[in-house]
């Protein structure tokens, strides 16, 4: 495979990929938790009350990170899923199947948020709007992703299935953005990626960034750790597992286990197919 | 090329055809979910219309799902499935194939029964053509996108309930626009785009999810 030259393809290999995250997640967690405590108290203390709804809309800084979250999981999710399908990296398929839980865990939470400033502004926590529908919507294809995964016995194979499926869901997200945008919609219009400039205060703006960035570095971290925990739990005996397990991982072993995983995915050209 | 489709085709026509309850329960399928509705929600000849379009639009794309349940089920299960695979023909085109046949002889019904239903329901005159022709172009997309389901979930534990999980969301779209055709046919509004809409939708799937439903079947029978 030509591809070996690629430095950053040497973590395609579960071991590789297990130490990177171990030296990266100790790094990711603190930092979101800042990026959280700052966001949250610009939030919740500097910004200005807004002059329409008051305190209520200070629940945006959890509900939009959350929002773009959902998404941008999916999107990631089909990412690795065509990666899986094309190449037959297993590590793409681990990291598919460890964001799907956090991306419903962010669609949830923002469908959740969602109602509750839905109750102050609109006076229900619920209604049949176009951009709750279609996160609904999102919810369920992620919930399919992670049924279809679990069901089958054979875990390479259920990967498959479900790689395509997320890619058949994520071709048909915008179709499904656009006919329940075009369903209904008594949604408020938009007001961060405006050509004319955000129409908020700067405070809020910048509690906005830093809870986008808390959320992002927050899902980062949890992926990562539950991605090593899928990448042990596939390869049990291996040697390198072992001695992860036990918080011993030494360089050689790596190499070593990095090498068996290049040979293992080498024989598979571009008819690896069938 | 075409020989060996056209004679696929043919095959499970008459396997459909053979078979003759299949068509009849999924045919009584439809008109029992529709006959839910006026039970549900009460007699009232206004109430019911305004649910029309929505009522035999849901109960033709659970028809649809259920009658996709077993598509390559037993096929699969004796071996024809693995042979079509095998065949120099693309695995593509025998699924379009597949999916042609069924849904002239389980989806097609359902849009020639439509106006019927949609008139005791309520709906008059334009909008029960309306109906049909929102049907005719949306069951075959219904039948393209459940086909990928069936395909995924073939052989996999609680493969039905999986596969309405895994498919509904994506009847989503097809959904909005077929009701809502009618519904522009109710309010007298122009229903064109809707259904021209309908139509592109179908423009896409017919090339595009044959593909998908060949990929489907490649990981079920590696």
């Amino acid at each position: 495979m030509k591809g070996r030259s690629i430095p950053w393809l040497k973590f395609t290999a579960p071991a590789s990929f297990y130490a990177l995250a171990q030296r990266l997640v100790p790094w990711l967690w603190p930092a979101a938790a800042l990026c959280a405590i700052a966001g949250l108290y610009m939030g919740f203390f500097v910004a200005p009350p807004d002059h329409q709804q008051g305190d209520a809309y200070r629940i945006l800084f959890i509900h939009v990170p959350t929002a773009w979250m959902g998404m941008l999981l999916y999107l990631l999710l089909a990412v690795y899923g065509a990666i899986f399908l094309v190449w037959r990296i297993k590590m793409a398929d681990i990291m598919a199947r460890a964001i799907a839980p956090t991306g419903a865990l962010m669609t949830f939470l923002s469908l959740w948020t969602g109602a509750l400033w839905g109750a102050p502004t609109w006076g229900t926590f619920w209604v049949w709007d176009a951009r709750l529908t279609s996160t609904l919507i999102l919810l369920f294809l992620f919930l399919g992703y992670m049924a279809l995964h679990a069901a089958s016995d054979d875990r390479e194979k259920g990967g498959r299935a479900a790689s395509l499926l997320a890619i058949v869901g994520a071709v048909n997200v915008p179709i499904i953005y656009f006919s329940v945008e075009w369903w209904y919609n008594l949604h408020q219009g938009v007001s961060v990626m405006r050509s004319d400039g955000p129409s908020m205060a700067d405070s809020m703006v910048a509690a906005l960034l830093l809870m986008i960035a808390a959320f992002w570095i927050y899902a980062g971290a949890v992926v990562l750790r539950r991605a090593q925990v899928e990448a042990l739990s596939r390869e049990p005996r291996t040697e390198w597992a072992q001695a992860a397990a036990v918080g011993r991982l030494t360089r050689d072993q790596r190499q070593r286990a990095a090498a068996d995983t290049a040979l293992d995915q080498q024989p598979l050209g571009p008819e690896g197919e069938a | 090329m075409m020989r060996p489709l056209w004679t696929l085709l043919q095959r499970d026509i008459s396997l459909i055809v053979t078979r003759r309850q299949d068509v009849l329960t999924v045919v009584a399928f439809f008109v029992i979910v529709i006959t839910l509705f006026p039970l549900a929600i009460g007699p009232e000849p206004e109430k019911l219309r305004t649910i029309a379009p929505g009522a035999v639009w849901v109960a033709a794309a659970l028809a649809s799902l259920i009658s996709l349940d077993r598509l390559f089920a037993d096929d699969w299960r004796d071996g024809t499935l693995e042979q079509l695979a095998l065949a120099p023909q693309p695995l593509a085109l025998t699924a379009l194939a597949k999916v042609i046949a069924h849904w002239l002889s389980l989806g097609l019904p359902l849009v020639i029964l439509s106006p019927a239903l949609g008139y005791s329901l309520g709906l008059q005159g334009i909008e029960l053509a309306v109906l049909a022709a929102s049907l005719l172009l949306g069951t075959p997309i219904l039948s393209l996108l459940g086909a990928v389901g069936a395909a995924m979930t073939l052989g996999v534990r609680g493969g039905g309930a999986l596969m309405a999980l895994l498919i509904l969301p994506l009847y989503v779209p097809v959904l909005i626009l077929g009701a809502g055709a009618v519904n522009e046919a109710m309010f007298a509004a122009p229903y064109q785009a809707h259904l021209s809409l309908l139509g592109a939708l179908l423009a896409v799937a017919l090339p595009l999810l044959p593909l998908a439903i060949a990929g489907a079947l490649r990981i079920t029978l590696d």
